[in-house]
């Protein structure tokens, strides 16, 4: 790529960034449009996401306590587990489901919108398709991640819990009593911000690739296949940004 | 707002109290190739203004750079007395509203029926959520296309001369002043390309339209033009009726009307 292109690059994904920050918070905001993206976005992950994050739970908890029991400290399994999830399996779990089903999905369609035309045909019957197809999703990825980050948690944890008690016994009250005593509110909180970043970055990149896809057919599978790819490269850096800014009020 | 005097492309006077878009100069070119090099074309009050001209000579080009579509270079946009090329985004949708473009492939919103493609611009553009008057305005234009059975379908469903119809069903909602035909019988066989453009016809009688109308099919252009301009490589080569422009002995465009 020369270095022309690298600028003409920046220059349109800032712009493009610029545009959806300004339509954001500039009525009219097509809510009607936003309520139906987070249907459809919360929709689309559930079951994956719950199942993904449940299989997590008893995988990490199966794989940790042999070798916490060889320490003799089995006890600390809630403890260990709620952490893990809390911090970065859930969050991460979530955010590369999302990235892999929401970014093709956005990608895809937004670029076959774009290939067939049908933006076009918005925006000149003066419907202002940016806002009504990018911010919306935009809108909608970044408030839903977060959610779906937290139903994960839950999920994967009550998947741990089962593992337990199957092994141990261990009752739901004190199994959870752990778990929230070993959770700080930070981790809570860093989480969602976390999620709320993935969200941005799921929506912002998918919709950018949709929009800038190239023509026929072939562009529209590169426009799905950049907001996958770009969407988990970003999921990668935000946690690793995340981990170094959180351990700052650790 | 109104204009006074113009000329054609081929620089006859003309009064030009019932002109509803004005071009003049439209240069435009994508990297080293000029697509257009200085288009002049007037559009009048209910005439259907053809233009003609091969695959490639920047007809697809013009017409998106009247809707905006497409940041032409230099030259002047004027319609319903607004230069398109300075206006805001905000002045500029407003103006779109008056003006209705049908596309090559018909652009219809796959993911919605065909009445949600017909009520969407309604929804957005004119803020209308009553049900009843959303049917009634619907229904109305699906019969102006003769596809009010078709309400139901999605576009996939549609034949290609349908999906053209609903396209024009679509635009004709908001009751626009001036129509843009892009190629509209490409890919058609000829009795479904004789409906479209009996259809061209009618909706210019019911809706008082004017109308530019980008072909490079003869039969269309005949049976659809009120005046031909026929563009090649970019310029204006020939301006007049259809049997004006026929008769015009350019090297050319003779073998085009020749084929």
């Amino acid at each position: 790529m020369k270095l022309r292109e690298i600028f003409v690059s920046a220059e349109s994904i800032f712009r493009f960034f610029r545009e959806i920050i300004r339509q954001t918070f500039q009525p009219p905001v097509e809510w009607r449009e936003v309520l139906r993206q987070c249907y459809a976005v919360g929709n689309k992950s559930f079951f994956l996401v719950g199942f993904t994050a449940f299989l997590a739970g008893v995988v990490f908890t199966r794989q940790s306590r042999p070798s916490l029991s060889s320490f003799g400290a089995e006890s600390w399994l809630p403890s260990l587990v709620s952490q893990a999830v809390v911090r970065s399996l859930g969050p991460l779990i979530t955010g590369l489901i999302c990235a892999g089903k929401l970014g093709s999905n956005i990608g895809a369609e937004l670029a076959s919108m774009n290939v067939t035309e049908q933006i076009d045909a918005m925006e000149v019957s003066g419907t202002r398709p940016f806002s009504y197809l990018v911010v919306s999703r935009v809108i909608a990825t970044t408030f839903m991640l977060p959610l779906l980050v937290v139903f994960a948690d839950l999920i994967a944890l009550y998947g741990s819990f089962l593992t337990v008690k199957l092994i141990n016994n261990t009752s739901f009250e004190a199994y959870f009593n752990e778990v929230a005593g070993s959770i700080m509110y930070l981790d809570i909180f860093s989480s969602v911000i976390k999620a709320t970043f993935f969200g941005f970055a799921i929506g912002f990149i998918s919709t950018y690739a949709g929009f800038h896809s190239g023509s026929g057919t072939a562009g529209v599978g590169r426009a799905a296949n950049a907001a996958v790819v770009t969407s988990m490269l970003f999921i990668f850096i935000i946690d690793l940004l995340a981990l170094q800014f959180i351990n700052l009020f650790r | 707002m109104s204009f006074n005097l113009s000329k054609t492309a081929q620089g006859t006077e003309t009064n030009n109290a019932d002109l509803v878009m004005r071009i003049r100069n439209l240069k435009k070119s994508f990297g080293d190739l000029q697509v257009l090099k200085g288009v002049s074309l007037d559009l009048h009050s209910r005439e259907n203004l053809v233009i003609l001209g091969r695959s490639g000579t920047g007809k697809s080009v013009l017409i998106k750079c009247i809707v905006g579509l497409i940041r032409a270079d230099e030259g002047e946009i004027d319609v319903l007395g607004y230069g398109v090329r300075t206006l805001s985004t905000e002045k500029l949708n407003e103006v779109r509203m008056q003006l209705g473009f049908s596309f090559q492939h018909s652009a219809l919103y796959d993911s919605m029926t065909v009445r949600q493609n017909l009520e969407f611009p309604l929804k957005r553009n004119r803020g209308i959520f009553n049900q009843s008057e959303l049917n009634e305005l619907v229904i109305t234009a699906l019969q102006d296309v003769g596809l009010e059975q078709t309400a139901a379908k999605r576009p996939d469903e549609l034949s290609g001369g349908m999906r053209k119809r609903i396209g024009i069903a679509r635009t004709l909602i908001l009751k626009p002043k001036i129509m843009l035909y892009d190629e509209p019988t490409a890919g058609l066989d000829p009795i479904t390309s004789t409906e479209i453009n009996d259809l061209i016809l009618s909706v210019r009688e019911k809706y008082n339209t004017a109308s530019i109308i980008i072909t490079h099919d003869i039969s269309c252009a005949r049976q659809t033009s009120d005046r031909v301009m026929a563009l090649v490589n970019g310029l204006a080569q020939a301006e007049g009726t259809f049997a004006e422009v026929k008769a015009t002995r350019d090297p050319e465009l003779a073998p085009f009307f020749n084929y």
